[in-house]
C-alpha cells in the first residue's frame, strides 16, 4: 500500500517507528499530487520547496525525540482562507491573488508545532461563498470519485485532496456546512467543532459569528487527533472559548449503549434523494443494533427558517468583513481610476466574483437604515428560536442524526445558475452554525451512480466527544470502512 | 408580497457596497435581490415579537487584554503586499484638491 493510502495516524506511526521518514512521506504526497492535479485541481498553490525543507528539519526533530506526536511528519493541505506566513493566501479570489500574509493562522501554527507539513493551499469557493467550489477565481475542483461532478464546497479543495489521497489530511472551514457537505460529496470525514473551539485568528472572515475551522480526514480517529491538535484558547481571538478538556481522541470508544439519538422527521421529507435517505437511515439501524435508542422528532421550525435566517446574517456579516478590501494596504488595486472613491469601487468590482458581490449587496441592503429591523433583527430573533429548538432537542437526545446534504455531488455547471436552489442544498448543515453546535460527517454509503453519501451527527455545544463516539462506533461496525472502490479512475 | 427593487435602491446598495455595476449587472442584481428577499420574507410567518435578537450563541462579554506590543516590527513584509508604496508608507490616490 502506498503511504498516501494510509490514514494520517497510521502514517504518523510509521514515521515515529522509523519505518519511513517525513521526507519520504512528503515526497510521495507531492508526487501523487502533481500526477493527479491535472484532473482534480484540489490546490490553488503548491509549496513544494518549503515542504521538502521542513520535512528534513522535522525528520531531525523526530529522530532526536523532540517531536513524538501522532501527526509529526504527516503531509497536509490547508484551505486557502487561512493565513500562512510568506505563502500566497488567496481565498480563491482575484482580490487576494498576490497576498502573502506576514503571520500564520493559529490553527495552522498549532499543526506546525505538532510537526505536520503543509504541501500547499487548497482550492475553495471564493471567500468560502458557495457550495460547489465553482466560484473559485482560479478554476473548479473535480470530485475524485467522478471528475464530471463537483466536490461540494466551500472546502471542496480540502476534501478532494484527501479523497484523492494527495495528502493525509486537510483543514477546512465551515460557515454553513462548508466542511460537512463537501466531506459527504467526497466520501471523507470532517468535523465542524463548537463555535470558539478552534481559534479564528488568521482565518479570513466570511461570517465571523458562524465561521469555524475543522479537520477533514480519512476516518474518525484522524479527525479526533487533528482536532486535539488545532483546538486551543487563543487570546488573539476574542470569541475563543477556554474549554475544560481538549482530549477528543479519548472519545474513540466503540460503545453507544443507551445513547439517545434523535432523527428530525422534517429532514427526511420531500427534496431528499432516496439513496441518501436509505443510507442515512441505515446508520440509525446500525447504531440501534449496537444498543442506541433511536426516535423521530418534530423539527419543522428549524427546517423551514434556518436558510433564510442564515443568508441574512451571513451576508450582513460578509458585507462588513469584506469592506476591508479597499486596494490600499494589500491585495489587488485597479489600474485606472479617477479618484479615491472611484479606486475603491473599481478595485472591488474587478477583484470580487459574482457570488461575492451578490452577498455583499444583499448584506449591505439588510443592514441599511429602514430595513435593519425588518431583515437583520428579524433574522437574529429567528436564530434565537432555532437555538431554543436545539436546546429542546438536546434535553431529550444526546445526538441528532441527519443527512449532510439532500443529494450526492451534482454535476459541474448545474448549480450556479440558480442561487436559491444552491442555497437550499445547505438545508441540513446551516442551522448547526446558527446554533454554534459541533457536527461531524461520516461516510455511510454510495448512491446508485457510485457517488459517496455522508451521514451527519450533530451534538450539543461542547459535546464533540459524544458525536465522535457515535461516529466511531458506526465506523467500527465495518458497514462502511474506507471504501476501496475505484476513485473516479484515479487508482 | 413580491419585493420590487428600484433603480434608486440598487444604486444606493452599490454605494454602500462600494461596487460599480455595469447596466447588465444592475439588472441581474435587481432580480437576484428580489428573489432572495421574496424567499427571506418567509421569516415573517414567524411570530418573533417576544424573542430577543441573538447575536452570539454564548454570552461573550468584552474581552480585554493589556495593551502591550508582543509582535515585532514587520514593516518591510507588510509594505511588500501594498499595491503602491513610497518611502516606507502606503500611497493612496489624492483625496482632496
Amino acid at each position: 500500500m502506498s503511504l498516501m493510502g494510509l490514514t494520517a495516524v497510521q502514517l504518523g506511526q510509521k514515521i515515529q517507528s522509523g519505518e519511513v521518514s517525513a521526507v519520504e512521506a512528503v515526497k510521495e504526497s507531492l508526487e501523487r499530487t502533481k500526477a493527479l492535479e491535472g484532473k482534480i485541481h484540489a490546490f490553488v498553490n503548491l509549496d513544494e520547496e518549503n515542504a521538502l525543507k521542513k520535512a528534513e528539519l522535522i525528520q531531525k526533530d523526530i529522530q532526536s525525540g523532540k517531536l513524538t506526536g501522532p501527526l509529526a511528519g504527516v503531509p497536509m493541505a490547508i484551505k486557502d482562507n487561512m493565513c500562512t506566513k510568506g505563502v500566497l493566501t488567496t481565498c480563491s479570489s482575484r482580490i487576494l491573488g498576490n497576498f502573502r500574509p506576514t503571520y500564520t493562522a493559529e490553527a495552522v501554527l498549532n499543526l506546525e508545532k505538532a510537526g505536520a507539513i503543509m504541501t500547499g493551499k487548497a482550492n475553495m469557493d471564493e471567500f468560502a461563498m458557495g457550495s460547489t467550489t465553482e466560484t473559485s477565481a482560479f478554476g473548479v475542483t473535480a470530485n475524485p470519485w467522478n471528475t464530471e461532478h463537483v466536490p461540494g464546497g466551500s472546502s471542496g479543495g480540502s476534501c478532494a485532496a484527501v479523497a484523492a489521497e494527495e495528502v493525509s489530511f486537510a483543514l477546512g472551514s465551515d460557515t454553513g456546512g462548508s466542511i460537512r457537505q463537501p466531506s459527504s460529496f467526497c466520501g471523507v470525514t470532517g468535523i465542524k467543532p463548537t463555535y470558539g473551539t478552534v481559534s479564528r485568528y488568521g482565518l479570513i472572515a466570511y461570517g465571523s459569528s458562524l465561521d469555524q475551522i475543522g479537520p477533514v480526514a480519512k476516518d474518525v480517529t484522524d479527525c479526533a487527533v487533528i482536532l486535539d491538535s488545532i483546538s486551543s484558547h487563543d487570546p488573539k481571538d476574542s470569541t475563543s472559548v477556554r474549554r475544560e478538556s481538549y482530549d477528543f481522541a479519548s472519545a474513540l470508544v466503540d460503545d453507544v449503549k443507551g445513547l439517545k439519538i434523535g432523527i428530525p422527521s422534517d429532514f427526511f421529507g420531500t427534496g431528499l434523494n432516496e439513496d441518501v435517505k436509505n443510507a442515512v437511515l441505515h446508520v440509525a439501524d446500525v447504531l440501534k443494533s449496537k444498543g442506541a435508542e433511536v426516535e423521530l422528532f418534530d423539527f419543522k421550525l428549524v427546517t423551514d427558517y434556518a436558510i433564510p435566517a442564515y443568508y441574512v446574517i451571513a451576508c450582513a456579516e460578509a458585507s462588513s468583513t469584506l469592506s476591508r478590501f479597499d486596494g490600499i494596504t494589500y491585495g489587488y488595486r485597479t489600474e485606472d481610476f479617477t479618484d479615491l472613491h472611484n479606486m475603491y469601487k473599481k478595485t472591488r468590482s474587478e477583484g470580487f466574483g459574482p457570488e461575492v458581490k451578490r452577498r455583499i449587496m444583499l448584506g449591505s441592503f439588510v443592514l441599511s437604515s429602514g430595513y435593519y429591523d425588518a431583515y437583520y433583527l428579524k433574522a437574529l430573533r429567528t436564530k434565537a428560536m432555532i437555538k431554543q429548538e436545539y436546546d429542546k432537542a438536546f434535553a431529550k437526545y444526546d445526538v441528532i442524526l441527519a443527512p449532510a446534504a439532500p443529494t450526492t455531488a451534482p454535476k459541474m455547471g448545474e448549480s450556479l445558475s440558480d442561487p436559491i436552489q444552491m442555497y437550499l442544498s445547505d438545508i441540513y448543515t446551516i442551522s448547526v452554525n446558527l446554533a454554534g453546535l459541533p457536527g461531524i460527517t461520516v461516510p455511510c454509503g454510495m448512491d446508485r451512480n457510485g457517488l459517496p453519501i455522508g451521514a451527519q451527527l450533530i451534538g450539543d455545544c461542547f459535546r464533540e466527544k459524544t458525536i465522535i463516539r457515535a461516529a466511531f462506533a458506526f465506523e467500527q461496525s465495518g458497514e462502511y470502512l474506507h471504501c476501496d472502490l475505484a476513485k473516479g479512475g484515479i487508482r | 408580497m413580491a419585493n420590487v427593487i428600484s433603480d434608486e435602491t440598487i444604486e444606493y446598495v452599490g454605494i454602500l457596497s462600494k461596487l460599480e455595476l455595469s447596466p447588465e449587472e444592475k439588472e441581474r442584481a435587481k432580480k437576484d435581490m428580489e428573489d432572495m428577499l421574496n424567499y427571506i420574507d418567509k421569516l415573517n410567518e414567524l411570530d418573533t415579537s417576544d424573542v430577543e435578537p441573538m447575536s452570539h450563541v454564548f454570552s461573550v462579554q468584552n474581552v480585554f487584554r493589556e495593551d502591550v506590543v508582543t509582535n515585532q516590527d514587520d514593516r518591510e513584509n507588510i509594505l511588500a503586499n501594498a499595491p503602491s508604496e513610497q518611502d516606507g508608507a502606503f500611497t493612496v490616490p489624492r483625496t482632496f484638491d
